[in-house]
């Protein structure tokens, strides 16, 4: 138990916000923020770096959505769905290839601004974008 | 006691505020040294001599002791308050609530993940008839689509969770009933799949080479039992009765450069014989037309691209389509624009994807084997095929079925919907996945399942239909100790 403990302190030490903050400052690289819009209200923010997918920043900060990126970015489940507002979505540089529409097209509560989380990669112009993850269930009734 | 500390456990593990606290008090001794250090340093210069003066430091050190201890007293009230705290918040978790889940496919592990998450502290024992978890994610899934075996991660992360267990070798039905489950465990989920194939009842049936393609996709998987089918791929056309994923899936194994299969993790034996196979044409049979198809668009670009394979689809089949694509909501739209796209192209390669529509199998020719198969032409009546007295015959040397699946009743005492072949939800009783939906859909939708019948399951929890005293796996495993052949050592997590 003592172990596992000590491995708790030192694990969150690591984590921590402040600590990663620190460490990408010393290596003079800028924080994109991120918010995210759960489809029960909550609102989460994060940050990722520069060439790190939404998918790694959720990832990267141990956030709990629920069944988010299956098949760890490889364009296979659809899980990772996300949703843009109109303005967001066209200005994203690239746009959605064949195979990603192919994957959305399985996703529940498709919309005509729906990307995969995996395939936005970040830069600097999306600093404080917001995003609308859906329910990853498709019936009301459970919800 | 126990729960008492798995308690804490718990608490460690999960509430972020106790990391704070741990910070403070890493904190507070921090300053408790350097004060302690600071101090001594000061009084050793006050008084300019280090020997003559130790009664002082004995003070000054028991001093320091007195009000680290009262710290600590002071920590101790602090810990106790977050207990009752903690203790009131998640008192579920020292009523010991138990679960157990029958079947370790998809359904089973997201619909232990959830339960772990939202009902913290109880306890999940998963029991599975294979020695190895994950269901079809690992005898199904085509060896070609290791992509979408990564959700196998996110279950092995389930697994490591203190509170779940997994008990391989163990069938419900034949080493235990749901009868001992439901004596043993709060909730009793059901996530068992569906596993037996859907059969065509035509003549010529069992002629061999007429393969089930549930056997099939366990042979080059690798499921111990699929493992000695006979298959005999010295044939130039093939025949797949279906048009769901699965028969792409086979269209798609038959039609691969065996090279690129070697890249994969499929058992050497398979391919060993795909490597000797001769098919050169694979024709995809469905009753209905193409806006009735059942597989994905994904699958179907997969085929598109398959290097040396041409699609061909049967002349006129594809004719009117056009006009209505633009009409079609969107998945529809683009899967059958993408149809209609590859209709258009002639170009000639070394193998045939042929897909013809309309046609329902009414007998399986030849004599001891394969070599034709006996359609009636259909004509569709809103979305329903109807037969024509129209005849058409194909001929091939090897065909297989892949019409779907079908769930089964393993125990007498499930409520089973013999129409539909599922399993209702009960409050006590449930079912998730394939079992529970029917056997359609991707695992995005049997997660999508499996969490809707957690939030179920925490819901009966919350209002108190679940509260009984249960033993849990301490009933279970004497029971499964007193079987012969099973003991403890079989149980592996
Ligand atoms: C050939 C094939 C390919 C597929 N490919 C894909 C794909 O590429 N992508 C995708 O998203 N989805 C795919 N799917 C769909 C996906 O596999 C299903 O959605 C999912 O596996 C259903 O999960 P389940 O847990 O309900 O059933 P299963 O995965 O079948 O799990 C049932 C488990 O219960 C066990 N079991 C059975 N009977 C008993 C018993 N009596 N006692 C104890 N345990 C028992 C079984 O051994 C099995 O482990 C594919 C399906 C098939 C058939
Ligand atoms: S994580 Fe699977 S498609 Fe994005």
């Amino acid at each position: 138990m003592s172990i596992k403990l000590f491995k708790y302190i030192t694990n969150s030490c690591l984590n921590s916000r402040t600590v990663m903050r620190f460490m990408s400052t010393t290596n003079n690289e800028k924080l994109i923020r991120v918010s995210f819009n759960k489809a029960n209200g909550d609102k989460i923010t994060a940050e990722g770096k520069k060439g790190d997918s939404l998918l790694d920043v959720i990832v990267n900060n141990n956030l709990d959505f629920d069944g988010f990126g299956a098949c760890e970015g490889t364009l296979t489940c659809s899980t990772c769905h996300i949703i843009l507002d109109q303005k967001d979505y066209d200005s994203l540089p690239e746009k959605p290839s064949d195979e990603e529409l192919d994957m959305l097209d399985l996703a529940y509560n498709l919309t005509d601004t729906s990307r995969l989380g995996c395939q936005i990669i970040l830069e600097d112009k999306l600093d404080g974008l917001e995003v609308k993850v859906p329910a990853t269930v498709n019936d009301a009734r459970y919800n | 006691m126990k729960s008492i500390i798995n308690l804490f456990i718990f608490c460690w593990k999960t509430k972020q505020e106790l990391g704070f606290y741990f910070w403070r008090l890493a904190l507070a001794f921090f300053f408790l040294f350097l004060s302690s250090s600071l101090l001594s340093i000061f009084i050793d210069i006050l008084l300019m001599n280090r020997r003559t003066h130790w009664p002082i430091h004995c003070s000054v050190s028991i001093f320091l002791l007195f009000v680290s201890l009262n710290f600590d007293f002071k920590l101790k009230t602090m810990r106790w308050k977050y207990l009752n705290r903690t203790i009131r918040k998640y008192s579920k978790n020292v009523n010991g609530f138990h679960v157990g889940i029958v079947g370790s496919g998809p359904a089973g592990f997201y619909c232990a993940q959830q339960l772990l998450k939202t009902i913290p502290g109880c306890q999940v024992d998963v029991f599975e008839k294979l020695p190895v978890p994950f269901g079809l994610v690992r005898y199904g899934v085509a060896p070609d689509h290791p992509e979408v075996k990564n959700v196998i991660n996110t279950f092995t992360k389930t697994a490591s969770n203190d509170h779940f267990r997994f008990i391989g070798n163990v069938t419900l039905g034949r080493d235990i009933t749901l009868a001992q489950l439901k004596q043993s465990y709060n909730a009793v989920v059901l996530a068992y799949g569906a596993e037996e194939d859907r059969k065509l009842n035509i003549p010529g049936e069992d002629l061999s080479n007429f393969v089930s393609a549930t056997k099939f996709i366990g042979w080059y998987n690798g499921l111990p039992t699929d493992k000695n089918i006979e298959v005999d791929l010295n044939a130039n056309h093939a025949v797949i009765v279906g048009q769901g994923n699965v028969a792409l899936d086979v269209a798609r194994i038959l039609l691969s450069p065996v090279d690129k299969l070697r890249k994969t993790d499929m058992t050497e034996y398979s391919l060993d014989t795909l490597s000797k196979s001769k098919v050169k044409k694979v024709t995809l049979v469905g009753r209905r037309g193409p806006l009735q198809v059942a597989f994905t668009i994904k699958e179907l670009r997969e085929m598109l691209k398959l290097p040396e394979v041409s699609t061909k689809f049967y002349k006129d089949q594809m004719n009117d389509i056009e006009k209505i694509i633009s009409d079609l909501p969107r998945p529809k739209k683009r899967l059958i624009q993408l149809m209609y796209d590859a209709s258009q192209k002639t170009e000639v390669r070394d193998k045939y994807f042929d897909i013809l529509f309309l046609r329902t199998p009414i007998s399986i020719l030849g004599t001891s084997k394969v070599e034709g198969i006996e359609l009636a032409v259909n004509h569709l009546e809103g979305d329903k095929a109807v037969i024509t007295d129209e005849k058409y015959s194909l001929n091939c040397e090897l065909a297989f079925r892949s019409i779907g699946y079908r769930s089964v009743q393993v125990d007498p005492d499930i409520i089973f919907d013999k129409h539909t072949s599922t399993v209702p939800q009960n409050p006590g009783i449930y079912s998730v996945g394939w079992l529970s939906s029917g056997p359609v859909g991707v695992i995005l939708s049997t997660m999508s399942h499996a969490y809707q019948v957690a939030s179920m399951i925490n819901k009966h929890f919350d209002e108190g239909l679940l509260k009984d005293q249960k033993p849990g796996y301490d009933y279970i495993s004497k029971l499964l100790k007193t079987k012969a052949g099973m003991d403890g050592t079989k149980l592996t997590k």
